[in-house]
């Protein structure tokens, strides 16, 4: 029977060949790589819309773009930067990393597993397409409405919205896949001997981030249905005539869009402290700690969502409770800072690229999350609110805490994942090019913000200009210096000093005690942990 | 968590899987040609009648070697829990989603028609709107287009809903029954069991068919009765949908269980569908006090 010859050829088939086993392999470690290669594609294609954008920002006036093109820009850069190019990387990640740091022979679900990879090119193209199909002529192009798709104007807007609508279902029926695979490899794959609390926190940071993508992806996609229906099919969910609510949308939108800011982050959380603890030759401080962190943080994170909207109108005690439980995530929080700057005291301290990213990562961040504090603050928020201080915030919150952070693993796994060390010189030229003009490319956007510089506008007053310009020139600086990225990572995939097992002096951990690179199937046999 | 097969320490991982790729390629293809559709292009209706046939053909070869390798003894404890995890984590996701549609229909009886109707009465637009539930709204001008107030009347809870009410739950006891029957070994106890709530699955769709074609022709609810007429087809059609794949899902599981598939000791494949009835059957009852009693 061929079934039986199918399993039989399972039992003993080795690493395979060919082109064609990248399209149907259930590998975790290929499929790991298919999402970072992706993700890393889809970085540069978000990387270069945003480019076209500040090249318009560079002067006041008109320039370059139509203000509706400009729109189209900025929505779609928006969405691939999230959902394309920050979760398939952290995807990514967990599929490479959790079964090896928790002793598992493979994910749990390998086929689910592939299909949440080949999702992903779908909902790329059906974001892209309509920009390829306007050229021919053929509807408006994008979403011309922000990632955030608010009614009343994503109802009106053209075929690009259908488009949008239907890239984030996919998108989110790629994330939930992807979630049940990490929860159910981390509840049903762990090692003998792993116990929930000997885990790596990455794997911990990452069950938190599925648990929070299954309770709010599917949310959004029941918003974006009203959206579709509301737009085809005369539902009046958005639409104050038919007794619906624009508002509504803003509150299922961000009852999905605030998670998925920690959806983002956790992750990140999660990997740094071992990036911290294997340049500070120190262990993990407060890794206790850090796991009911990371759990608070994750509760809280549902219940915080109207702080993004809290200039749209509601009742005094609404803002209240908004305010303070957003405020009250900043304690949780502090205490992961804590955590890590006391993990670097007094360690024997090495600058490595992975920990230059780590560092820059908490500096910077630091102000994202403390810029943050500011925007939640009701009467505060006022004045922010839809402003560039925004823009700049939530930059220096997912650019450092999202990107920089996954730059950051990828100096320090790529080893593990090539078998050879990457151009340490060229990777610290990368962190210090990518550091400083993203600063000068943001922090020009605090002061623009707070002078009432509006988001979202392709013009803006004359008072402006300088800021603006100092922000194209960073932008462009910081999307050239990730060519240089780019070049590291394809050397090191192509060869180089061939790594050690352990690659860094004071890596901990199980992943470090398989060969580099991993074998093809990692713990036929699992390990015993004591 | 250290079960006896993980001592073993093999876990199956299916060779490749060309199903996946395929898949995507007719998701693709129906979704781009549902988009052309809605926006009036002729090419749009034959994408999708590709795409949803490249779709359901792989779902079908998936689900094919995926029961081939149960039957040949492919999975042990330990891929049985992992499937019975990953089922729970996937009806979790599905709870989230139903959480959207009820979420609507609380804050907008709750939050959203209370607001409009209590603007000051000398400025307001919606003079005389009480935003009193059932609803469809106070009428005007909304991005150009008028929306004059749908004439319905609500659906009642206690007739075709309220024996809609008793199908659903009479056919959770007859899957727990045949639930029992499997484990008993007693395979007519099993394939009768199945047999009933398939027909009562049926029966549910017929009424609800019924229901639709009545609120439709007679009582002017439509999808388009402002917010009481979107609420009640979306939250109604959505499980009137999981309804369906959840016959069909039985459907499966009651030719496997003819052709003599499972054993009592491993049948995921039987659980993860009872599982998921109700699931449904849950659903049903919230939609019940909600949308059509209270």
């Amino acid at each position: 029977m061929s079934t039986k010859a199918a399993i039989h050829h399972d039992e003993h088939h080795d690493h395979p060949k060919g082109m064609k086993h990248w399209f149907t392999t259930t590998n975790h470690k290929d499929i790991g790589t298919m999402y970072l290669i992706f993700s890393l594609i889809m970085f540069f294609v978000g990387g270069i819309m945003i480019l076209g954008v500040r090249a318009e920002l560079f002067q006041p006036g008109l320039q370059l773009m139509k203000p509706e093109f400009y729109n189209q820009l900025i929505g779609s850069h928006a969405l691939i930067m999230i959902f394309a190019a920050l979760m398939p990387a952290a995807t990514g990640f967990a599929n490479w990393m959790i079964p090896l740091q928790i002793g598992a022979p493979d994910m749990a679900l390998p086929r689910i597993n592939n299909w949440g990879f080949w999702l992903l090119p779908v909902a790329a193209t059906l974001l892209i397409l309509p920009f390829i199909l306007a050229l021919f002529g053929v509807g408006d192009g994008g979403a011309a409405t922000g990632w955030t798709l608010y009614a009343p104007l994503s109802v009106q807007g053209g075929m690009g919205v259908d488009f949008a609508i239907f890239a984030i279902h996919i998108l989110g029926v790629s994330s939930v896949l992807g979630s049940i695979n990490v929860i159910v490899t981390i509840f049903n794959m762990r090692a003998p001997g792993m116990t929930l609390m000997k885990m790596p926190l990455f794997a911990w940071g990452w069950l938190i981030t599925a648990f929070l993508l299954v309770a709010t992806i599917p949310v959004l996609a029941g918003a974006v249905t009203m959206l579709l229906t509301d737009r085809h099919f005369g539902t009046h969910f958005f639409d104050a005539a038919g007794g619906g609510d624009p508002i509504l949308f803003q509150h299922l939108f961000w009852f999905f869009g605030h998670p998925e800011v920690y959806i983002l982050l956790l992750p990140v959380w999660g990997f740094m402290p071992q990036i911290l603890q294997t340049f500070s030759r120190k262990p993990i401080f407060g890794y206790k700690a850090q796991v009911f962190s990371l759990i608070a943080i994750g509760i809280l994170s549902l219940v915080v969502w109207a702080h993004h909207f809290l200039t749209a109108g509601m009742p005094v005690p609404a803002l209240l409770y908004f305010m303070y439980s957003t405020m009250s995530i900043s304690l949780p929080l502090a205490v992961l800072f804590f955590c890590w700057i006391a993990n670097i005291w007094k360690g024997a301290l090495t600058f490595e690229t992975p920990m230059l990213f780590a560092i820059g990562w908490i500096i910077l961040f630091g102000i994202g999350g403390l810029t943050g504090l500011v925007l939640a603050d009701v009467a505060a928020d006022a004045q922010y609110h839809h402003s560039y201080f925004v823009v700049a915030h939530f930059h220096y919150t997912l650019f450092v805490g999202g990107i920089m952070g996954i730059m950051a693993g990828v100096y320090y796994w790529l080893p593990k994942m090539t078998g050879h060390m990457y151009n340490e010189k060229l990777g610290k030229l990368h962190f210090w090019l990518t550091a400083i003009s993203f600063n000068l490319t943001f922090l020009p956007q605090f002061f623009v913000g707070l002078a009432g510089m509006p988001r979202r506008i392709p013009d803006y007053a004359l008072q402006f200009a300088e800021f603006n310009a100092i922000s194209s020139v960073g932008a462009f600086i910081l999307g050239l210096s990730q060519l240089l990225f780019l070049y590291n990572i394809i050397a090191c995939a192509r060869g180089g000093k061939k790594a050690t097992d352990k690659v860094w002096e004071g890596a901990e951990g199980l992943e470090w005690t398989l060969s580099s690179p991993p074998p093809y199937h990692s713990f036929s046999k699992q390990p015993t942990i004591k | 968590m250290a079960s006896h097969s993980q001592k073993s320490g093999h876990y199956f991982v299916p060779s490749s899987a060309s199903y996946s790729v395929m898949l995507s390629a007719g998701v693709l293809s129906l979704l781009s040609g549902f988009v052309f559709n809605m926006n009036n292009f002729a090419a749009g209706k034959w994408m999708m009648i590709f795409g949803i046939s490249v779709v359901l053909a792989m779902i079908f070869k998936w689900m094919a070697s995926v029961v081939n390798e149960s039957e040949g003894g492919m999975y042990t404890k330990w891929e049985d829990k992992s499937f019975r995890m990953g089922m729970i984590t996937f009806i979790a996701s599905e709870v989230a989603f139903f959480t959207a549609f009820f979420g609507a229909l609380f804050f907008i009886r709750i939050i959203a028609l209370p607001e409009l109707a209590s603007f000051d009465p000398e400025f307001t637009l919606y003079k005389g709107f009480t935003g009193a539930w059932p609803s469809a709204g106070p009428g005007g001008v909304v991005l150009g287009k008028t929306y004059e107030v749908a004439k319905f009347t609500p659906m009642a809870a206690w007739g075709l809903p309220a024996i809609n009410t008793l199908l659903l739950l009479t056919s959770g006891v007859t899957v727990t029954w045949a639930h029992w029957g499997l484990l008993k070994n007693n395979r007519k106890q099993l394939i009768i069991g199945l047999f009933l709530t398939v027909l009562l699955g049926i029966a549910f769709l017929i009424c609800q068919a019924m229901e639709y074609h009545h609120a439709y022709t007679e009582m002017g609810l439509t999808l388009g009765a402002g917010a009481y007429g979107a609420t009640f087809f979306m939250l109604t059609g959505f499980h009137g949908f999981h309804v369906l794949l959840g016959t069909l899902m039985l459907i499966v599981i009651l030719l496997r269980s003819i052709k003599g598939h499972f054993t009592a000791a491993n049948h995921f494949g039987f659980e993860g569908v009872a599982w998921y009835w109700h699931f449904v059957d849950v659903v049903w009852l919230g939609l019940f006090v909600f949308v059509y009693w209270l």
